[in-house]
């Protein structure tokens, strides 16, 4: 299993380390409802050195990555990020990923679990196009900082950049904790305001603690991936196997913001699949509410009128809307908020009502 | 030392025997587990009707955390004659005290051929090579 140069900071903390996409990260430090809390309400430090990191440079990069992303690659101002996929022919994702555009270089952030299956597909791909593929994910490492108190304690460590000035999916450079030249990013995978900062192996332990030490008076804590799941599935963003998969496509999964399919983007890998699809859809994503006492689990059959209609793809305990939620895949027409469905529950039956996402929004409370 | 008036499974219940009847419950570790050491994290225990005759093994309910669902079996055969009411509502007694108060169901036994069970010796040895 791999290890993030942060293995031995979470063992010290005491977290309960599991094994995820071949590392072994922290699944929680305390009590996940609590940790989930502590980032909606304070702030909450994320080692996320697990995800993948690309970087594409050469002069095909953007023709090159406009043909194997979903989104408009080239429309991307510098500076910005978007959201966006890798499909195969068929439609369904190979993953979901981060573009950031810069002036010379595209960074890519991929899941952990898939980085292989993302360099492999890239190197099949790079035939006839002048681009270089740097994978970075063993010198580089990734922190977060997320919840309504991470500008003002990441300000306390930042100099030479204005961070309060750094809109929504933006990046800049700038010196962290006294580390030059670090990348900073307006990102996140929780629905709270937040940054996503990347810099080199050495500095990790350094970085981690002295964003710790900043916190501290605001109440950040150190946050594992279980507090991370429930919090993106609160926030409605996907996860790569459950949301989507080599089964589940974006147009299913409600994510055409990240599909573009103007003629000026050319053909895409992918793109015929998803246009066939979303002129014909079968099935889409929902959202789910319980008041039983189940938390819904990916597998668990729905039922409607007694015929199994779908499965759920996610589920958590949610402390934030007090309920458990999950998510869904429903047909299209048993799919409207406010549906009663029976979920199969190892046998037991439980009603569950159709919720439209995102559950949580930090600015539509 | 775990308790040694009981019996274990590798799957972390227990069962005490008294006279013809027995009491089971699951672990410390199994409580840990599951709830990494908060008790907040427990969600739900789904537990048996009284009179339901379980065979050597059978699941008889499932309990909950945030994160997981396991089964609960039992370690020897016979009929469900009590459930700990106190449960369902108070989960925490699970972390509190797993061995006493924190019994899941009552059976009338229908066998008290132990010899497949784990003794306490036998339980922590199985913990200890698990580590």
């Amino acid at each position: 299993m791999r290890q993030t140069p942060l293995h031995d900071v979470h063992v010290r903390l005491g977290a309960k380390m599991v094994e995820f996409g071949g590392w072994h990260m922290p699944v929680q430090y305390g009590s996940i409802l609590d940790e989930t809390r502590c980032v909606r309400e304070r702030a909450g430090l994320f080692d996320l050195g697990h995800m993948g990191r690309i970087s594409i440079t050469g002069p095909d990069r953007v023709a090159w990555l406009d043909r194997l992303c979903t989104n408009y690659v080239e429309r991307i101002p510098d500076g910005s990020i978007r959201y966006t996929l890798m499909c195969r022919a068929d439609g369904n994702p190979i993953d979901d990923l981060l573009v950031y555009k810069g002036a010379d270089e595209v960074y890519l952030v991929v899941n952990a679990s898939n980085t292989d299956a993302v360099l492999a597909w890239m190197e099949e791909q790079r035939a006839g196009f002048d681009v270089e593929i740097d994978h970075r994910t063993s010198r580089e490492t990734m922190i977060a900082l997320q919840g309504p108190a991470a500008l003002e304690v990441l300000a306390t460590v930042t100099t030479d950049c204005d961070l309060g000035k750094l809109g929504y999916y933006k990046y800049t450079f700038g010196t962290v904790c006294g580390r030059a030249n670090t990348r900073i990013s307006r990102t996140g995978y929780t629905g709270e305001n937040g940054f996503e900062l990347y810099f080199p192996n050495a500095e990790a332990e350094g970085i981690w603690q002295a964003l710790a030490d900043a916190g501290a008076a605001a109440g950040v804590q150190p946050i594992g991936l279980g507090a991370r799941d429930t919090l993106r599935l609160e926030a409605g963003m996907p996860l790569y196997g459950h949301e989507i998969d080599a089964a589940h496509n974006p147009v299913e999964a409600d994510l055409g913001f990240a599909l573009s399919f103007v003629q000026e983007k050319g053909d895409w890998i992918g793109r015929d699949a998803l246009l066939a699809v979303r002129s014909a859809p079968t099935r889409k994503l929902v959202g789910l509410v319980t008041d039983g006492p189940r938390v819904p689990r990916q597998g668990y059959k729905l039922f409607h009128a007694d015929h199994e209609v779908g499965e759920v793809v996610s589920g958590a305990v949610s402390p934030t809307l007090n309920t458990n939620i999950g998510t869904a895949y429903v047909p299209t027409d048993l799919g409207n908020p406010g549906t009663e469905l029976q979920m199969d529950v190892r046998g037991k039956r439980q009603t569950v009502v159709l919720r439209e996402l995102p559950f949580y929004s930090r600015t539509r409370k | 030392m775990r308790p040694n008036d009981r019996h274990y499974l590798p799957s972390h219940e227990w069962i005490k025997i008294t006279g013809d009847t027995a009491l089971i419950g699951i672990t410390d570790f199994a409580v840990d587990e599951l709830s990494s050491g908060n008790e907040g994290d427990l969600v739900y225990c789904d537990l048996p009707e009284v009179g339901r005759t379980l065979e050597d093994g059978e699941t008889f309910g499932e309990i909950e955390s945030v994160k997981a669902v396991a089964d609960l079996n039992t370690p020897l055969a016979g009929e469900v004659v009590e459930i700990n009411p106190a449960i369902e509502d108070h989960l925490e007694i699970l972390s509190e005290d797993p061995w006493d108060r924190g019994w899941l169901i009552k059976i009338k036994l229908a066998t008290k051929d132990t010899s497949k069970l784990l003794d306490a010796e036998g339980y922590e040895a199985l913990l200890a090579s698990q580590n």
